[in-house]
């Protein structure tokens, strides 16, 4: 598929959390603002991430977290992706307390959206890294 | 309708507490008020609260929400909150446990402890009770799929103190119905899920008179999204699938239906919540009676728990919070409400630190005690905009009713279980978390400190810190176990497990505290529980 036109990206909950009302949120936020959404939804794991990506070849792949795991999960989501040979940035949104900002961006997260996170600021997030991929 | 003698009877039989009802420059109060011909707590249809003296006989429940870590850190939890004046228990689970899956589970890496306390085998139960007489608390715990699980050694722990099972008093939430809905903690399809919940239901009315077998809980639909309206219809259309499912499994409805007990959010905007808690007890007296038969005023009477709304709660600024659930929290209170949760300021930021959740007990303790707003019954009843939204909230939940109904053929079991199916309740709370949303990013909704007054902003708050060693330790502690227990006696008991799950008119309870007894792990149970009953998808619509 040609790059460059629409952004394709990969949305799903990694691990048991069910807390999907922020991921539903996000994915109606970036199709009204023009990407490509494949919604994996719920009780994804790092290795589905990964072969969804590849599959679908997308640009992002977004990940929500709510129950606390994300120092675990999200980082063995980076590290699937760059094991299937991808170097598709990953973005995670959820509830991620400021002190782990450093071990997340250490682990090769690229962007972090914390609640109450606007519109504005999903899309902005999601297309930066997209173009700094 | 209204008699005000009949009230005035049952007012005067009650127990009242020992405290002068008068306001704080000592104007004496009625207990409620209102016209002789209109609406009393107490009478029916129950608009005005379930029992003629309310909260001058007693208060609400201050019953707070806490577990994370191992069995031991709870256990610390909660006798702090039981010395600072709580009087109910109320157990989190972290999400492997609510999900069915053991510490060591490969799903359950960087999960354990984490958003409440890891329970594996009775004995992890027996710490979290341990020097908890659990024939002098009531108790509360929040789980649905590993429910009839969990309970089971609930009850082995009871029975290991010597407590009688007609003495344990509580709730377990066990209410799967909102899982698929909302809080997608569900493990098994919805109709063999029903029957689990059912055979709980079962064997509580036989042998556990004190307790509340299902907790019939809006609070997660409303916090995935829904509307007022929204939380009340599709909450009390679960309440009707259940009563259903409990008539169908042979029960009869008076002998069950006094210990259903319900759940709803507090959310933030204030004469909703109260008009909806309102319209609740009216819609279920109505259809109880009408639709159901049933004839003890207890059936018809609808009691709830309250939680003050998680997704109201700001990361930024986040002592603001404090304010929010103060209010949330006392349209709980107006509302009638028999138990109360008050959110600690800090949850949009982690789980909350200790200091923080004793403030959330304080705020309802100030209510309690220094607003004077426990003396008088549904004070807001009467008021024309509260009466005329209650009448509103009730309409829209009839109209989904009647949804449900042509889409059950009839029944609401059927109706509510097809609206799972064919995904209908996901879209209609996705669709309304969207238009909320939307009125946010358009400045329609202020939500002070995140799309308006957000100069200040401080969120060095200190948050809880979850040591990661709470996985080794309890790793460890599930380890011994497995060690020490009787292999033969757990291989027995999940055979007995498997076998009685394959056959629906036996009731699994007995199997289950059979099983736990022999300490059988949570994920072993419902791995033999899952190998007859298969597992639930759903299809990924956002």
């Amino acid at each position: 598929m040609p790059r460059g036109e629409r952004l394709r990206v990969l949305l799903a909950k990694v691990g048991l959390d069910g807390h999907d009302r922020g991921l539903r949120v996000v994915a109606r936020i970036l199709r009204d603002g023009g990407l490509e959404v494949i919604y994996a939804g719920l009780r994804q794991t790092p290795e589905t991430i990964a072969a969804a990506a590849t599959q679908e070849d997308v640009d992002v792949v977004g990940v929500s977290m709510h129950n606390g795991a994300h120092l675990t999960l999200a980082p063995a989501v980076v590290e699937a992706l760059r094991a299937a040979g991808l170097e598709t940035p990953v973005v995670v949104g959820g509830i991620v307390p400021d002190v782990d900002l450093p071990a997340m961006r250490a682990a090769g997260i690229a962007a972090v959206l914390g609640p109450g996170a606007s519109n504005a600021e999903v899309l902005e997030a999601v297309r930066g890294v997209a173009k700094g991929a | 309708m209204g008699d005000r003698r009949a009230w005035q009877e049952a007012y005067e039989r009650s127990t009242l507490r020992e405290t002068p009802f008068e306001t704080i420059s000592g104007v004496p109060l009625e207990p409620v008020y209102g016209p002789d011909d209109g609406e009393f707590p107490g009478q029916w249809p129950y608009t005005r609260g379930p029992y003629a003296s309310m909260y001058r006989s007693r208060l609400w429940t201050m019953r707070q929400f806490a577990g994370f870590g191992t069995a031991e850190d709870t256990n610390r939890r909660f006798k702090d909150l039981l010395a600072s004046g709580g009087n109910g228990l109320s157990t989190a689970f972290d999400m492997p446990t609510l999900l069915g899956r053991d510490s060591d589970d490969p799903l359950a890496k960087g999960e354990v402890g984490r958003a409440g306390v890891a329970i594996d085998t009775q004995r992890d139960m027996e710490t979290l009770f341990a020097g908890i007489p659990l024939g002098s608390v009531s108790t509360s715990m929040t789980i649905n799929s590993a429910a009839p699980v969990v309970m089971a050694m609930y009850i082995g722990v009871g029975d290991r103190q010597g407590v009688d099972r007609a003495a344990l008093s509580g709730t377990i939430q066990n209410d799967i119905l909102k899982e698929y809905q909302a809080q997608k903690e569900y493990v098994f399809p919805p109709r063999p899920s029903v029957r689990l919940v059912t055979d709980l239901v079962r064997f509580a009315t036989a042998e556990l008179p004190r307790w509340h077998p299902i907790s019939i809980s809006g609070y997660h639909i409303r916090e995935a999204g829904s509307t007022a309206a929204q939380e009340l219809a599709f909450t009390l259309a679960n309440g009707f699938a259940y009563v259903e499912a409990a008539v169908a499994a042979g029960l009869a409805i008076d002998d069950f239906a006094p210990r259903l007990s319900f759940f709803f959010n507090a959310h933030i905007d204030f004469f909703e919540e109260v008009a909806k808690y309102r319209a609740a007890r009216r819609i279920w007296a109505r259809w109880m009676r009408d639709r159901y038969g049933a004839s003890d005023a207890r059936s018809q009477t609808l009691r709830f728990h309250t939680q003050t709304t998680g997704v109201s709660l700001t990361a930024q600024q986040p002592e603001v919070n404090l304010a929010r659930v103060a209010l949330e929290a006392l349209a709980g209170v107006l509302g009638g409400t028999q138990s109360l949760h008050t959110d600690a300021f800090d949850e949009a930021l982690a789980l909350p630190t200790e200091r923080a959740a004793r403030l959330a007990l304080r705020t309802q303790q100030v209510i309690a005690e220094e607003l004077g707003v426990a003396h008088v019954a549904d004070p807001l009843g009467g008021s024309w905009f509260v009466e005329s939204l209650t009448d509103e909230l009730e309409r829209q939940a009839e109209e989904v009713f009647a949804h449900l109904e042509r889409e059950g053929a009839g029944s609401m079991l059927d109706g509510v279980v097809e609206c799972i199916e064919n995904g209908w309740f996901g879209l209609q709370i996705a669709d309304a978390a969207y238009r909320f949303q939307e009125k946010l990013a358009k400045g329609e909704w202020i939500l002070v400190g995140v799309n308006g007054y957000t100069e200040g902003d401080d969120r060095e708050v200190p948050t809880l810190y979850i040591d990661p060693a709470v996985e080794r330790r309890q790793l460890d502690r599930l380890a011994q176990v497995r060690r020490e227990r009787d292999d033969d006696a757990v291989r027995r008991s999940l055979g007995r497990l498997e076998s009685e799950a394959a056959d629906p008119t036996i009731n699994l309870m007995p199997a289950l505290i059979e099983a736990s007894a022999n300490q059988v792990t949570v994920g072993e149970s419902m791995q033999a529980l899952g190998a007859v009953f298969g597992t639930w998808f759903e299809r990924p619509v956002a």
